[in-house]
């Protein structure tokens, strides 16, 4: 028995952990932006922690349920609301078939992670449920979520304890400034030391061209380049490399101006030359800034880096502990 | 030609072969990441071969970064003395040049242009020394061109074309980038042709469109039954001019299921290809021909 979509939000898609393995064909692996989020919401209502869920940026949908179900969401602070009446985010409410869920204002926060017990159940494309909309792969027909869609739900969830919470400590969001860690590398060699400095000392804002694609930031000093001869292949602007890979996660300055942060639906590669890459624990936290967040970004090392996720590993672990 | 390599975060490695492009730097990288793929090298999620330089995704909690970096430049010695030879393909990719369909979308984004008063493909022909555009038609459809990456978007394929570096064709992108491109569109930007597999932004001059999908996701074009991609890098492409008629024609057999794309299989030596670039792109056409 199927959910409803009476309203979509602003954009609300189906995401799972994403379909690695086919980068090298500009498929990205895509998933859950704030895959902590996600992951945390399905174990709350008793689901794989990898079961597809939904994400919504910004504006929640409003979903008439036809069988009984345990709900969940995390993430951005999106208050939920069922047949009108609060309920709390982080923590799992029942929901009886006929009622509707939708939402409040968002008070935090970017996107939210709603997970159903069941799982939905729409049909995997290569490995994965989740929306690619730009290959128009997975989701629904490879779209988002529209009013008049019906999300077909799973079975095989475990019973779970209804107001199952997870500990205040253990919900982390974006500071502000957000901070946003990065390993050099890449193309760094390219723009000038001054330049490398001023890129670090600089607080940037979170433009509105940010989506699962990648984050668009601007307000920081143009990025001077190491003069070179362009190689062949390259193009003119000095900012142009021969088109190669682009890491998940790395930033892009086209023409020294503009940093761009590729998130999971990234292009798989470009001509346009990289400062470095946001180190991998920080990635979940970029799909929490809203347009106009202050961002500040704070070189480090591949010690600090790896030191980072593995404290990541140790909250998902927390997170898993508190929930069984 | 010593390849730089550097860390792309904790999870990727990114190696770049050369800076400029040439056929050299692609082998190298595409016989580097053949010989990743074949050691078969534990906490390895991603292995992305680009024109001149390649990536690898590894998961840092199976194998240490630096064991990674280490992991790899062992492999760049095999790499190195593998004979530059690929058994590949030569595929005829048919062009409608100068439709109505790209024309549409290049008059709509005029004012990112280069040369407002010019067509994409007039100005293309013009900084390329070529009295009129049947003349740059014929050289970017006369030689056949090697898919040297595929990416940005979903099997999107870069071409670079099989001639001698003074006759290879250069065309700046786009000032800006256009919001919109109609999907199949034949365009161009550096030293790269390319085929937008899906509607969308782009940045390359736009010189025609392909009746041909090379990406499928519903699976339901005949040829894209086995996988929704078409292209993998290494594909050799011969461009084949076709009129309105011949494209119309071929829009309905992708339709009925009956398109069958030419394609042939064939051996390609680097250093033949170097020693005589007209002869061996002479046999390949022989190959693609044949029966």
């Amino acid at each position: 028995m199927p959910i409803n979509v009476i309203s979509a939000g602003i954009a609300t898609t189906i995401q799972d952990m994403g379909r690695p393995g086919y980068y090298h064909l500009g498929i990205p692996m895509g998933g859950a932006m704030d895959r902590l989020a996600l992951r945390t919401a399905n174990l709350l209502v008793g689901n794989d922690e990898g079961a597809a869920g939904l994400e919504s940026v910004f504006v929640g949908p409003e979903l008439e349920f036809t069988e009984d179900a345990m709900v969940a969401v995390c993430g951005a602070e999106l208050p939920p609301k069922l047949d009108g009446e609060p309920r709390e985010t982080w923590t799992a409410f029942p929901v009886k078939a006929g009622q509707v869920l939708s939402f409040d204002f968002l008070k935090s926060g970017a996107r939210a992670y709603i997970a159903i017990s069941g799982g939905i159940n729409t049909e995997p494309k290569l490995g994965s449920r989740s929306t690619y909309a730009i290959g128009a792969l997975g989701g629904i027909d490879g779209r988002a979520v529209q009013p008049g869609d019906t999300l077909p739900l799973g079975k095989g969830s475990k019973s779970v304890k209804e107001g199952l919470t997870v500990p205040q400590t253990l919900r982390r969001g974006p500071g502000n400034p957000a901070e946003l860690r990065v390993l050099p590398g890449l193309y760094w060699h390219r723009i000038t030391e001054q330049a490398q400095k001023d890129f670090f000392d600089d607080t940037w804002k979170v433009a509105n061209e940010a989506d699962r694609m990648g984050y668009r930031f601007q307000g920081g000093r143009k990025l001077e380049f190491v003069e070179r001869e362009q190689p062949f292949g390259a193009g003119a602007d000095p900012s142009n490399i021969t088109d190669a890979c682009y890491p998940y996660g790395s930033v892009q300055v086209p023409s020294g101006t503009e940093p761009i942060v590729l998130h999971r639906d990234a292009v798989s590669g470009g001509g346009y030359f990289m400062i470095g890459t946001v180190i991998s624990a920080d990635m979940d936290l970029i799909g929490q800034l809203q347009p106009h967040t202050p961002t500040r970004f704070v070189k480090v090392d591949m010690d600090t880096a790896l030191a980072a996720r593995h404290d990541r590993a140790k909250t998902m672990d927390a997170i898993r502990e508190a929930l069984s | 030609m010593g390849s730089r390599y550097t860390f792309g975060g904790d999870e990727h490695i990114f190696v770049e072969v050369d800076e400029a492009m040439s056929l050299e730097a692609f082998f190298v990288s595409l016989s580097m990441t053949n010989a990743v793929r074949e050691a078969n090298i534990k906490g390895v999620t991603e292995i992305c071969p680009a024109n001149a330089s390649f990536q690898i995704k590894f998961d840092p909690d199976v194998i240490h970064p630096n064991d990674m970096m280490a992991e790899l430049k062992r492999l760049e010695e095999t790499a190195e003395s593998a004979e530059p030879v690929l058994d590949t393909r030569i595929i005829e990719i048919p062009v409608y040049y100068q439709d109505p369909w790209t024309h549409e979308t290049l008059m709509r984004f005029r004012e990112r242009h280069q040369d407002p008063n010019a067509t994409d493909i007039e100005y293309a022909a013009r900084i390329n020394g070529y009295d009129s555009v049947e003349k740059f038609i014929e050289a970017h459809s006369g030689a056949p061109w090697f898919v040297s990456m595929v990416g940005f978007v979903s099997g999107l394929p870069f071409l670079y074309q099989m001639v001698d570096r003074p006759r290879q064709i250069e065309v700046p992108k786009y000032l800006r980038p256009r919001t919109d491109t109609p999907r199949l569109t034949v365009g161009y930007g550096g030293c790269f042709s390319c085929i937008y597999s899906v509607r969308g932004a782009g940045g390359y001059q736009m010189f025609g469109i392909t009746p041909m999908p090379i990406y499928d996701p519903e699976q339901k074009v005949s040829y894209l039954q086995d996988f929704m991609v078409f292209f993998k890098p290494g594909d050799i492409v011969k461009w084949k001019p076709i009129n309105r008629e011949e494209y119309d024609a071929a829009v309905a057999e992708v339709q009925a299921g009956t398109f069958a794309p030419r394609i042939k299989n064939v051996r390609f030596s680097l250093d033949e290809y170097n020693a005589d670039i007209d002869g061996t792109n002479a046999k390949l056409m022989e190959a693609l021909h044949a029966d």
